[in-house]
């Protein structure tokens, strides 16, 4: 059917090429003969390799997206930006305070954030890239942490940043202070540990594990199922 | 959008709508399904399969596709290479970082080995990412590591290896734990109860999560942990071999660079193998849910080197892979939209299957409606599939139904201006994991001294069929594992003097049995999708 779709003119760095509308700016560059090597991870929106930069023949402006997702589009400009390295502090988290100034000192040009909102426009997911920094300015690591969650790391607000920020490590800091410090334990999990450590289900897994295949069968089968109050599937 | 071709498909799926609502395909008795089974299920497909002509499994069936790499041809010559000159020198080297690669690299620095992880694309760019589900563990006063264990092996279709089994469901609780220490968010409820999910096999709510993003969440604290222990990589690296010495033991690997083609030898006293699954091998020709990477090349390269392989005929497909739009193809479409009414009809909007079968054989109905009968609905990039009538759950469920229970789902659609509460989804069967691979014991030790392994590479604890959330578990359970006894072993062992010995008798082998020229090089390391046009040759890839 590949002959039924129509084709549109796009420009790969300043080449014209004709490619079927409907693939993705990652499928095109392959339709045009280019092989990623950079550039290209899950192919499915959750890893952030291909973070893309494109604008119009005839709209300068320029525009952010991840090359797995976004459609091409007639008259597009492309070209990939690789990923490239950024500033990471480097810290042990297990000597670290969840507070404020602990993420300002490792993040220290967080400072200089002077509010252009460059980094939330060019978010390929969407994020209020912009409100988490000045949350993160006021010390708030949950607020953070739950607006950052979805990041896939993919660098373009730190790309963009006139001022040098990286918010996206930021954010990971954060995330992870939160999840170390600011979320409550879990009391079930704790005891399960120390059940397991003292033993407690041995003899039930040795019983099964020497149990005949046709005996483990029938448990099998017979194992009471949990109704599944909040389901969900894969 | 559907291009406007579809729109003849689309009125007479919604032309026959309200009177599929009250038309109930029967199921299938026994032997329609083996039936069905043995003719359409890819692991039933005999002539996908061949069995395997030179080593340790020789004799073993695997699909055609994994068969031909099996037996491929070395990327490099080993009388050009010198590996008592290398560019490392490390105690452990970790081919592979995805979940299992990053644990097995953070524990054995713990151990103080020198770790160099070497990795195919950039550091996390993995499987692991894309598991949204979560990950299982016992943890709940109505479970148990018992109960784990059983549901395990029964998913399995109890070929699982249970001893290995019996340590995923023991480690399972502290591998959360340890997770959550390096500051994965879990959810939560406020008082600290884990929010916890069911999912197909499981008899118990047993799955944590992150939100949707799981396994992102679990690979972008370790990567970052990585680089706070500042432990060394390389990107862009993969192996293209492995080192032993004339002791039989491993003594390291040889790395590619992907851009320039150089080789790069590191030495090292133990290896652990961590490079994941298979699905861009498109086995049969079936779309993924994997990453760029998933190329089995850790399979090829350990039985190369004399490792034994298990399960190696048993792959999973899920039915409902989405086809249309080519964005998203080959990723998941929810089994809940089946669960909450939808069914599955061809292109003249006749059901053909009852829509909540057993997983393999909804996906052999629909292969057979596409390839045999012909009645598959082809997309402009040349796919076939079936529609999935999702609108219908409205009809049945009232209004609302679909934006409530699937906003995900939505969402990923509206992206390219499909509105799935009025519009069917296309679909096919997508080849989604590996179930068997590399064989190892409790601890990742294959039967080469000095090789370890973990992860999706590795076969036998989940048989011949994995279960929800037990992939990200194994991860972690025998990567850690893996990690600490290959630095404890690097420790200890003797090294003798690193040769390239076995590669030129596994070329002998192949040239004995004859198929040297039939074969690729191998490992394939990247799939090839770049469109050849006008026939147009390129200098050999
Ligand atoms: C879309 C999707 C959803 C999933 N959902 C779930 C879920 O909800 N729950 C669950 O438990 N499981 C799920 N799974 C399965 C699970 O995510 C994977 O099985 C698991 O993450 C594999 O981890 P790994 O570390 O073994 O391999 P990977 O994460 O794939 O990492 C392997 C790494 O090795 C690299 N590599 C490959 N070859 C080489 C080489 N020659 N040299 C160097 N490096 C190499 C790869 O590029 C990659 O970085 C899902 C899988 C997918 C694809
Ligand atoms: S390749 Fe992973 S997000 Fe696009």
């Amino acid at each position: 059917m590949a002959e039924q779709a129509r084709l549109i003119d796009i420009y790969i760095m300043g080449r014209r090429c004709q490619v079927p509308e409907g693939l993705t700016i990652l499928t095109a560059l392959e339709y045009c003969g280019y092989r990623m090597i950079r550039g290209c991870g899950c192919r499915a929106g959750f890893c952030g390799a291909c973070a893309t930069i494109y604008n119009f023949k005839n709209d300068p402006q320029l525009r952010y997206d991840l090359a797995c997702q976004k459609t091409v589009e007639p008259d597009m400009y492309l070209v990939q930006v690789p990923f490239f390295p950024a500033v990471k502090a480097l810290y042990d988290l297990e000597k670290l305070e969840a507070t404020g100034g602990k993420v300002l000192s490792l993040y220290p040009d967080l400072v200089k954030c002077f509010g252009c909102n460059t980094c939330t426009k060019t978010c390929p997911q969407e994020l209020e890239v912009m409100w988490f920094v000045s949350d993160a300015l006021r010390g708030d690591i949950r607020e953070v942490a739950d607006k950052s969650f979805d990041c896939l790391m993919c660098g373009l607000c730190a790309a963009r940043c006139p001022q040098g920020l990286v918010p996206y490590n930021m954010a990971l800091l954060c995330r992870r202070l939160y999840g170390r410090y600011l979320t409550p334990v879990s009391e079930h999990l704790e005891e399960r540990i120390t059940e397991i450590e003292a033993g407690k289900f041995d003899a039930d897994i040795e019983e099964l594990k020497k149990t005949a295949e046709k005996e483990l069968r029938r448990k099998y089968t017979e194992r009471d199922m949990e109704p599944a109050l909040e389901q969900h599937w894969e | 959008m559907y291009p406007a071709y579809l729109e003849e498909s689309i009125h007479l799926v919604e032309d026959t709508r309200v009177r599929r609502l009250l038309e109930t395909m029967p199921s299938l008795d026994e032997m329609g399904k083996n039936a069905l089974l043995k003719l359409y299920h890819p692991d039933y497909i005999e002539a996908s399969m061949r069995q395997l002509q030179a080593g340790v499994n020789k004799g073993d069936s695997t699909p055609v596709e994994l068969a031909d790499l099996l037996e491929g041809n070395s990327r490099i010559n080993p009388d050009t290479i010198d590996p008592s000159k290398p560019d490392h020198n490390v105690d452990v080297l970790v081919i592979g970082c995805g979940g299992a690669g990053a644990s097995a690299a953070l524990l054995a620095n713990e151990e103080g080995a020198r770790v160099l992880i070497t990795t195919k694309l950039r550091m996390g760019d993995a499987n692991t990412v894309g598991a949204q589900a979560g990950t299982q563990a016992a943890d709940r006063p109505n479970d148990s590591p018992a109960i784990h264990y059983l549901d395990t092996m029964g998913g399995g279709h109890f070929d699982n290896i249970p001893e290995l089994v019996e340590v995923l469901v023991r480690d399972a609780p502290s591998v959360i734990k340890w997770l959550e220490q390096l500051g994965v968010n879990w959810d939560k409820a406020p008082d600290g109860t884990m929010h916890e999910l069911s999912g197909g096999g499981t008899s118990r709510r047993r799955l944590h999560s992150a939100r949707d993003y799981t396994g992102l969440e679990e690979m972008r604290v370790l990567r970052d942990e990585l680089r706070n222990k500042k432990i060394d990589y390389l990107e862009f690296a993969p192996a293209v071999e492995l080192i032993l010495d004339d002791r039989g033991q491993i003594a390291g690997a040889v790395l590619i660079n992907l851009e320039t083609e150089e080789l790069v030898i590191v030495r090292a006293r133990a290896v652990v193998m961590t490079t994941g699954g298979i699905g861009r091998l498109h086995i049969q020709g079936f779309p993924t849910t994997n990453h760029y990477g998933a190329t089995a090349d850790g399979l090829v390269l350990a039985y190369r080197a004399g490792a034994e392989l298990v399960f190696i005929d048993t792959m999973q497909y899920h039915p409902t892979g989405a086809i249309y739009p080519l964005q998203i193809l080959g990723q998941l479409v929810t089994e809940k939209v089946r669960t909450l009414g939808a069914q599955l009809v061809n292109i003249s909007g006749e059901q053909f299957v009852m829509s909540l079968e057993p997983r393999d054989i909804v996906a052999s109905a629909i292969i057979r409606e596409c390839r045999e009968r012909q009645l598959g609905i082809g997309t402009p990039t040349g796919e076939t599939g079936v529609w999935l009538d999702s609108p219908m759950i409205d009809m049945i469920r009232g209004e609302g139904t679909i934006a409530r229970e699937l906003p995900a789902m939505v969402r990923q659609f509206r992206r390219h201006d499909i509105d799935i509460t009025r519009q069917p989804i296309l679909v096919y069967p997508t080849l989604h994991y590996q179930n068997g691979g590399i064989k190892i014991d409790t601890e990742g030790a294959t039967n080469v001294p000095g090789l370890y392994a973990a992860g999706e590479c590795t076969g036998g604890v989940h048989g011949r069929n994995r279960l929800i959330g037990n992939s990200t578990l194994e991860l972690f359970v025998f990567g850690r594992r893996a990690g600490r006894v290959a630095a404890q072993y690097a420790k200890a062992v003797k090294r003798g003097s690193p040769t390239m010995e076995h590669v030129r008798r596994w070329q002998q082998e192949l040239a004995k049995v004859g198929v040297a020229g039939q074969r690729p090089v191998s490992p394939r390391l990247l799939p090839d999708y770049v469109r050849r046009t006008h026939g147009q040759a390129r200098q050999a890839a």
